[in-house]
Order: C-alpha cells, then sequence, then structure tokens
C-alpha cells in the first residue's frame, strides 16, 4: 500500500475512533429552551420557540426538547438553567442578555453540556458559545421602503432601550433612508421596556400625532400595528411577521428565523462537532428573513428584493462608507465596512439624525 | 397645529378611559368604606374574558359584557370573604390581584397572538359635525361615553340620592348606620358588584379598544392608578374625572417631550405620573387635614352585626 | 333561616393550630380540582408542585435560597402590619436597599477588604429604612394614605433604578449594555452549603426568630400591636401614633434594604435593571400567610417557595403553564384568610326574631 494511502486510511481510522474530537456524538439529543417572556408574545420568545419547534420537526425521533417560559433575569434565571442542566439536557439555549452570567456560572458547573447564550458576549468555559443575529440588515431594507413610500419624510420609531443591538436598528434604518431621500428625517421614542403593548400603543399615537406616517418599531408587540392600521398609515412588523394584524398596513416585518442556527446546533450535538464559537448570523445564513413585501408599489417592492438580494449574498454591506457620525466626524471612508466590533458597542448615530441618544 | 392638539387630545382621551372607569367604580365602593386593592385583579380578567367572549362570538359589543361579568363575578368572590368573613381588605384585595392575574393568564391562553375585534367609534349625528369641538368630543366608542355617564351618574347618585346618602352613611359610620336599620352588609356588597362591574369594564376597554388583543399582564398596574386616582380625587366623582385625564395626559405628553426633544431622560418622563400622584396625594390630604376630613371614615374596617 | 358569623368569646385556640392545616388541606383539594379541569393528572401536578421541592436535595435547596429574601422582608412586614401600618412599598425599599449596598463595589471599586460587605448590608438597611421613611412621612404630616404612596414610590425606585444603572453607574467596559461592573470578591455573601446557599438564609432565620420574640415578649413590641389593634387605648397607654408609624416602616423598609443588598452581594453580583421578580409583592402574600407573626415568616416563606420551585418543575414535567403558581398562590392566601376567620368568629344557623312591637 503506498504510504498516502497509508497516510488516508490511518487519518480515516482516527476520524472513525470514539477518542476523536471534544465529545462523542449520540443518538438522541435533548435541547432546552429558556424564554425570558412568554411565547405569547408573538415577538421575541415566539420566534425563539418556533425555531425549537422547527428544530423538533427537522430531527425528529432524534432529539426531545423543553422549555421555560417568562423565566425572570436573577437568581430564578440561575435555577432555571441549573434545573434544565440537572435534568439531562445536551444543549441549552438561554434567549436573553440577562441570562450571561448564570449561563457562565452553569456551564462551569455541567462541564458535559453544551451552553448556547443569544446576544451575550462572554464565553468563559469551552461549552459556552454565544449567537446573534444581524438585524440591521433588515432595518436598512425597511429604511429604504419609508423613504420611498413616506409622503410627509419623517418616520416615526419605537425604541424599547438605547443599547447597541437598538442603536444598530436606528442607524441602519437612517442609512437605507438617506440612499432613497438624503433628508429624510426619524423621531425616535423610548418606551424602556421590550413589551409593554399599552405603552407602545401610546407611543405609535404620539408619533402619529407628531405628524409622521411610517413607523418601525423596536419592541416586539402588535400594539403599534394595530394603531397604524387604525389610522390608515403604514408600518413595519418586529420579530414575527404581523400581517394578521395589519392587512392592509403592515409593508414587511424583520423576521427572526432561528430555525436554520438552532437546527445546526443540535445537530453539531448529535454528531459529535459541537464547538465553541462566536456566531453573528444574518440574511446570507437565513436567521434574518423579511416577510413578504406587501401594501407598496411595484417599483418599492422590486428595490426592496433588490436590496435584501445583496444582503443575502454579501455584495452589500448596510455600514459601508462613506457616513459620518452625527456630531460631523467621520467614522467610515468611502468603500470601507464597519468593523463587528464597533457595531457590538455602537453607541453613537450617524448624521442626519437630530435626537439625542440618551447616555 | 390644531390638528395635532386636537389629535393627542383625542390619544389622551383613550389613555385616561380605562383609568376613569376603574377609579369611578373604586370609588363608590371606598365610599361605602371598603378599600377594594383587587382592581388589578378584576381589571385584568375583564380584558381576559372579554377579549374571549368577543373572539367566540364575533361581536365586541358582546365582549363587553363578558368583561363587566367577570369582573363582577371576581368582586362578589372578594365581597364573600370581606363581608360575610370579616376578613382583612387589604389582604384579601391583594390575594384577589393575584388570583385575578392567574385566571386571566389561564383564560388568555388559547388567544396570545390573534387580532382582536374592535369597538368602532360612534359619531353623535349632528354635534359630531360641530367645528372644533365636534369631533373632540363626540365621535367616540361605547366605553367613553359610559365613562362620563357613570361619573356623572355617580355624583348623582351619592350627591342627591337616597341611595347615595345611605352609602356614604354606611362608609363614614357603619355602627349608627346599621343601628339605623341600614343593612350596611347589603349595601356594601352592591357597591363592591358596581365596582367590579366598572373595573371589568376598563379591562375590557384594553382588550377591544386600547390595544385590542390579548396579552399577559395587560393591565399594566393600572388598577393601582386608579386605586390613587380615587384618593387623588378626594373621593368625589367629578375630581376623579379631572384626575384621570390628567394621568392621561402625564402618560401621553412623556413621549410628545420625548419626539419635540426635551433633554430629560425619559426614565423620569415615565416616572412622572407615580411622583404626581404622590404630590397631589400629599397636597390634597395635607389640605383636608383641617376640614371635615375626606376619607370615608370606615374605610377599611370589617364589620361584623 | 341563614348563617350568620358571630364573634366568640375568647380566642379558639385549637383553631388557631387547625387553621393553616386546613387551609393547606382546603388548597391542596381545589388545586386538584383545577389540574382536573386542565385535563393533568391531579396527583402528578400536585406531586410535582409540593412534594418533588422538598424531596430533592437540589430543589429542597433552591427552596432555602428562595425563601431568604422573602422571609427577611415578610419578618419587617409582619411587624409593620400587626401596627396597622400598610406598607405596600417593600418592593422599592428592595431596590434602594440593593442601590445603597452596591454603592461601593461600584462606585469605589478599589476599596477592598473584609469590611467591605458589612459596609454593604449596612447601607443596605439604610437606603431601605430611609426610603421607607417617606411614606412613613407623608402619613405622619400630611395624613396621606401610606398604602398609596408606598406603592407609588415602588414605581418611582424601578425607574431610579433603571436610570442608574444606564447612565452614570454603567459599567463602561460593558458594552453599553444596562449593568454596573461585576462586584470584586469581597462583595460577594458567603456560601454555605452545596452552592448557592449563602449566608443570608441563616441572617433571616435569625431575624424572624429575633422580632418574633420582640414584637410578643418587649414592651415596645406590645406597644406596636396595641397600636395596630386598638389605637384609642394605646394613646391613653402613652404609645405615640406617629413614633410607631416612623418605627415600624423604618423597619420593613431597613429589612427590605437589607434583602435587597443580600441580592445582588449573593446570587447576582452587579446591579442591573432586573434584579426582583416582585419579592417585595410576594412577601406581603408571606406576611399574611404567617398571620402577622414574624417567626411563622419562615414557614410560609418556605410554603411559598415550595410553590414557586414546584411550579417551575410542574412546567417542564407536565406541562402545565407557569401562571397555576400565581393562581395556586390566591387560592392558599384565601383559604389562610378565611380559616382564620374563626378563630376569632363561628358561624351559627340564626332563624329571623320576630321584632315585638312597642319595644321592650
Amino acid at each position: 500500500m503506498k504510504l498516502r494511502h497509508l497516510g488516508a486510511l490511518a487519518l480515516a481510522a482516527a476520524f472513525l475512533s470514539p477518542a476523536a474530537g471534544l465529545a462523542a456524538g449520540m443518538d438522541k439529543a435533548k435541547a432546552c429552551f429558556i424564554y425570558v417572556g412568554p411565547i405569547g408574545d408573538f415577538g421575541w420568545s415566539y420566534q425563539h420557540d418556533q425555531g425549537r419547534l422547527s428544530v423538533e420537526k427537522a430531527l425528529g425521533d432524534k432529539v426531545e426538547t423543553a422549555y421555560l417560559e417568562n423565566v425572570p433575569e436573577g437568581a430564578d434565571g440561575e435555577r432555571a438553567i441549573e434545573r434544565f442542566a440537572r435534568s439531562g439536557c445536551n444543549i441549552i439555549f438561554t434567549t436573553s442578555f440577562g441570562f450571561m452570567d448564570a449561563t457562565n456560572k452553569a456551564a462551569a458547573k455541567f462541564p458535559d453540556v453544551k451552553f448556547e447564550h443569544a446576544t451575550g458576549y462572554k464565553r468563559e468555559h469551552p461549552n459556552v458559545a454565544t449567537y446573534d443575529s444581524r438585524f440591521y440588515q433588515g432595518r436598512y431594507v425597511i429604511g429604504q421602503i419609508a423613504a420611498k413610500v413616506s409622503k410627509t419624510g419623517t418616520a416615526g420609531y419605537i425604541g424599547s432601550f438605547p443599547i447597541p443591538e437598538v442603536v444598530q436598528g436606528i442607524n441602519a434604518f437612517m442609512l437605507g433612508a438617506q440612499s432613497v431621500n438624503p433628508d429624510f428625517k426619524v423621531k425616535v421614542v423610548w418606551v424602556n421596556s421590550w413589551f409593554d403593548p399599552g405603552k407602545e400603543a401610546d407611543a405609535a399615537k404620539s408619533l402619529f400625532d407628531q405628524g409622521v406616517d411610517v413607523l418601525a418599531q423596536h419592541t416586539d408587540s402588535t400594539a403599534a400595528m394595530q394603531v397604524a392600521a387604525e389610522r390608515g398609515l403604514h408600518a413595519f412588523g418586529q420579530a414575527s411577521d404581523m400581517i394578521k394584524f395589519g392587512p392592509k398596513t403592515q409593508l414587511t416585518a424583520i423576521v427572526d428565523e432561528w430555525a436554520p442556527y438552532y437546527i445546526e446546533r443540535v445537530q453539531a450535538v448529535l454528531d459529535g462537532t459541537w464547538e465553541q464559537q462566536a456566531t453573528w448570523d444574518g440574511m446570507e445564513d437565513g436567521t434574518v428573513v423579511m416577510a413578504p413585501f406587501t401594501n407598496m408599489p411595484d417599483d418599492v417592492k422590486a428595490m426592496a428584493e433588490k436590496t435584501t438580494a445583496s444582503i443575502t449574498d454579501g455584495s452589500f454591506h448596510p455600514f459601508t462608507g462613506p457616513i459620518k457620525k452625527q456630531d460631523g466626524s467621520v467614522w467610515l471612508k468611502e468603500g470601507e465596512v464597519a468593523e463587528d466590533g464597533v457595531l457590538a458597542g455602537m453607541n453613537f448615530y450617524v448624521e442626519g439624525i437630530d435626537d439625542k441618544l440618551p447616555q | 397645529m390644531f390638528d395635532m392638539a386636537q389629535a393627542i387630545a383625542l390619544t389622551i382621551i383613550a389613555a385616561s378611559t380605562p383609568l376613569l372607569l376603574a377609579a369611578i367604580g373604586e370609588l363608590v365602593v371606598e365610599r361605602s368604606g371598603v378599600l377594594n386593592l383587587g382592581v388589578e385583579g378584576m381589571m385584568i380578567v375583564g380584558a381576559a374574558a372579554g377579549f374571549a367572549g368577543a373572539q367566540l362570538t364575533g361581536s365586541a359589543y358582546a365582549g363587553i359584557l363578558f368583561a363587566l361579568a367577570a369582573g363582577g363575578v371576581l368582586s362578589m368572590l372578594f365581597a364573600l370573604l370581606v363581608l360575610f368573613f370579616a376578613t382583612n381588605q387589604v389582604a384579601t384585595g391583594l390575594s384577589i390581584t393575584l388570583l385575578g392575574i392567574g385566571i386571566a393568564g389561564l383564560l388568555g391562553q388559547g388567544f396570545v397572538g390573534v387580532p382582536g375585534v374592535k369597538l368602532d367609534a360612534i359619531a353623535i349625528p349632528l354635534l359630531s359635525e360641530i367645528p372644533l369641538l365636534g369631533p373632540l368630543l363626540f365621535r367616540h366608542d361605547l366605553l367613553v361615553y359610559l365613562s362620563i355617564a357613570l361619573v356623572a351618574g355617580t355624583w348623582y347618585l351619592l350627591a342627591r340620592t337616597r341611595l347615595g346618602l345611605t352609602i356614604r352613611a354606611v362608609g363614614d359610620n357603619h355602627a349608627s348606620a346599621h343601628a339605623i336599620g341600614y343593612n350596611v352588609l347589603a349595601v356594601r356588597c352592591l357597591a363592591i358588584l358596581f365596582g367590579g362591574i366598572c373595573a371589568g369594564l376598563a379591562g375590557g376597554y384594553l382588550s377591544l379598544v386600547y390595544t385590542p388583543q390579548w396579552v399577559e399582564g395587560m393591565s399594566a398596574g393600572r388598577g393601582w392608578i386608579a386605586v390613587a386616582l380615587v384618593v387623588f380625587a378626594g373621593w368625589r366623582p367629578l375630581r376623579a374625572l379631572a384626575g384621570a385625564y390628567l394621568f392621561g395626559a402625564v402618560l401621553i405628553l412623556q413621549f410628545h417631550a420625548q419626539a419635540a426633544g426635551v433633554g430629560i431622560p425619559s426614565q423620569f418622563l415615565s416616572a412622572l405620573p407615580y411622583i404626581a400622584t404622590i404630590v397631589v396625594l400629599v397636597v390634597i390630604s395635607a389640605s383636608r387635614r383641617s376640614a371635615s376630613g375626606a376619607a370615608p371614615a370606615c374605610l377599611g374596617q370589617p364589620f361584623v352585626p | 333561616m341563614w348563617l350568620r358569623l358571630e364573634r366568640r368569646s375568647g380566642r379558639s385556640a385549637w383553631m388557631a393550630l387547625l387553621s393553616p392545616a386546613a387551609a393547606f388541606a382546603l388548597t391542596l383539594v381545589t388545586g386538584a380540582v383545577l389540574f382536573l379541569a386542565l385535563g393533568k393528572d391531579p396527583v402528578a401536578g400536585l406531586y410535582f408542585f409540593f412534594v418533588e421541592p422538598v424531596t430533592v436535595a437540589w430543589s429542597l435547596e433552591e427552596v432555602l435560597v428562595k425563601m431568604t429574601p422573602l422571609a427577611l422582608i415578610a419578618a419587617g412586614l409582619a411587624v409593620c402590619f400587626a401596627a396597622s401600618v400598610w406598607n405596600i412599598g417593600a418592593e422599592g425599599q428592595f431596590i434602594l436597599g440593593a442601590i445603597a449596598g452596591s454603592f461601593w463595589p461600584v462606585v469605589l471599586p478599589d476599596l477592598q477588604g473584609p469590611l467591605i460587605l458589612p459596609l454593604m448590608l449596612l447601607s443596605g438597611i439604610l437606603g431601605g429604612a430611609l426610603f421607607a421613611s417617606l411614606p412613613a412621612l407623608f402619613r405622619v404630616r400630611f395624613g396621606a394614605n401610606e398604602i398609596l404612596t408606598s406603592l407609588m414610590l415602588v414605581y418611582v425606585a424601578e425607574l431610579f433604578l433603571d436610570w442608574l444603572v444606564r447612565g452614570p453607574w454603567r459599567n463602561p467596559a460593558g458594552l453599553n449594555f444596562p449593568e454596573t461592573r461585576p462586584f470584586h470578591d469581597w462583595a460577594s455573601m458567603p456560601v454555605i452549603g452545596a452552592d448557592r446557599l449563602n449566608i443570608g438564609f441563616l441572617a433571616a432565620l435569625a431575624v424572624c426568630l429575633l422580632l418574633a420574640f420582640a414584637l410578643s415578649r418587649t414592651f415596645t413590641g406590645f406597644g406596636l400591636r396595641l397600636s395596630g389593634t386598638a389605637p384609642q387605648a394605646a394613646r391613653f397607654a402613652g404609645i405615640s401614633r406617629n413614633g410607631t408609624i416612623y418605627l415600624v416602616m423604618a423597619l420593613s423598609g431597613g429589612l427590605a434594604g437589607l434583602a435587597g443588598a443580600m441580592e445582588v452581594a449573593g446570587p447576582i453580583g452587579q446591579l442591573r435593571t432586573q434584579i426582583s421578580p416582585g419579592y417585595g409583592f410576594t412577601a406581603i402574600i408571606v406576611a399574611f400567610l404567617a398571620r402577622l407573626n414574624p417567626a411563622g415568616a419562615i414557614l410560609a416563606a418556605f410554603v411559598l417557595s415550595v410553590t414557586f420551585i414546584g411550579g417551575e418543575s410542574a412546567q417542564i414535567a407536565i406541562g402545565v403553564s407557569d401562571k397555576i403558581t400565581r393562581v395556586f398562590q390566591g387560592i392558599l392566601l384565601f383559604y389562610v384568610l378565611t380559616c382564620d376567620v374563626f378563630i376569632l368568629h363561628r358561624l351559627r344557623w340564626v332563624r329571623p326574631v320576630r321584632r315585638l312591637a312597642g319595644g321592650s
């Protein structure tokens, strides 16, 4: 036998032996999910649960899933995560930033269990991975649509909290709008909550009363969409497709599609190939999906589809220079693309936004 | 400019209505001497039942009936404990709130993520055509008109009718009222029922008009604000109206302040309604000290005949 | 012919013992019915809710961890309520205590050493006590109802915490997320037990027993109780109502603040926007379940914590929703309140009595 065949054979033997790899594969895995809100929020937690259901559908008998909803961050969260770790879960997804320390603490105690923390940045042990989604890509698209569709040239934006993820969204929205109409304006109000339908409705009404005619939100309920529907104006859905709440109102929605990532990671546990990583997927990986473009003229729809396609195939990045910060200084030069690190800590507005970012 | 003011006023009216409905009910309850801290629970079961009812029957008006019935039923449970068993009213009210939140969550489980049936605005013919004030005052849904009617009715009842006198007597001095021959428990029971129905209506307003959907915890503490409003109003219906609208205004104007670029931290703006309540409570109580006292003297005291 | 509630001539001693047991039994029965109505196996449901948490070692430790802040706050509230001062704002006092305690590791992180933890806890007590003095002040000086003022201050406290943690106290190395820097090791509660139970548990037990003793055996304690049940008599005895109000509010606020400081020094390890899943409000329930007896707060906090832990367990095991936990707690409180009535009252059938004309 030639040497290289021998080498190939040895290599193959090494891969086939159970001692190879960090962990052996398994026939059946238990995947567990911790949600910070109710799965009935029709927003953030709902979409994560849809991801869980997709895992069940895709992997059938090879996977068993479990979930806990309405888990508060803090001591209760720590307990919930540990409870799952003790009850035979092989992989645990903790779907809120506030579970970061609890996830890492549990990972230290249960080295054989894999932990996946959404939107976090600490990976203190080899069995912790973090994952996030480039929602800002969708924001760019809806910004473009907003600028085309708006008659008053001003959009309203319901913000939750001034954290980097939300600021990325506002900036991307503005950049998208400016690419169509450089004088486009956006009014941002902060409701200081991720999910509060009453307050979101109040905020939506106030924005409309101020004269905006298209609404975007970074909060999770469908209340704002309903207000827009009532007033015959336009809005964008968030986290899930909200067309049911505004059949003639919703232009599109940025849908959080966690299924591809969840299926991939659970499959990795089954195959024994799970490794620590920090993932920031986006349209190109299928985790940010735009709901069907509706209630808009055909040329706007075509533009939106083209932009979406160019982001999806990687040929366009929403944060590509020349871009100036709100204070006038240059942030990105012509053709320069923003670094992930800067985006992750984003705490400034781009030029053209009049509001002050709460610091 | 005027259009914007009108639009804002309409939004404020909508925000104030659930507060007003719950507060006017609680006002009557407290006037009869019972402190009902279960308003939040009654409100949220009203919201859940109202939404469920509207979905099942396809009519938002039917939903209103379900809402007020749910509030009424829960209030009767409250009445059983505090009137018949003479339990501590504070504790019982809190347990009703707890129970109400749990039951509402269970009731509403099948209805999450479902767009609701909304109550339409009813334009009163002729009156709503008046320029400027017409659309502002006369183009609302049934519950807004009802809230105003309830305020007027309650004012008339308490100030001008025999039943009102009885309620006030029972609230101010239940021992004497009993000696005169009034049935203290029956009067209080009626008052509690009225309070429960109003709280249920307030909840129904939330899930049928304000944000036509059901989500857990959608009452978001409004029941507590209603309780505060009653004290703020000095237990007087017309002042409750003013108070509710003031609160609604603060709730809405905080967003306008933000949008206008007023540089106050948004948390402070969000805290304003609560700080305002405290300030007003203190001021009102201080000025009442010297006067003949505003709170019904027997508020919160159990009565065993 | 109808049923009437009638006052007994004294206290029924055996009813005092039977009442909590009866309430618990009734809760179990109602719970079983509820499970049946939801289509779940009642035996399994009750097992996961009430038996599993106390028979599995890990679950039991979790119950103890959860009950620590509850028992501590409830003991203070029990004293407060016994004096008929209704502090509904313990949640806000908890938050202010946590903020006050966090001052040291957040603003002066270079100050380290074994004195830091006691300093934090002391600051927590002070913070909570001062915050609770506000409703006391409004009540004493202006006659404003403390239920409402203390409640409104909860919202103010929550928003103040939010502003602090997003603004001046935000971790400069934390990527703009709303939380403070993690506390250094001197600012942590020492752990006992397997891994999550800390000395706070022992402190809570000690406080409950101490307060129970003080309430029932000292003159101050007697004065408080008298002021609560018979204010006129207390006044004649020279017990100042205003002083009582300040004392019990500061006490309950201080204990809530202590619990807050212990929570951020313990399980959380930093200050962030959400530090309490409603301990302050749940402790009110515990206080009533304990029938306003600080020693009873230990058992009541235990039982309530069991329902929390059990509820979580039941969610996973039999797929029942988490709202059931609240329903259970509401029902339990209901029955306790009702059964307690029979300590001082009894039910009696009465016939309508024909009134004699002319009165005599």
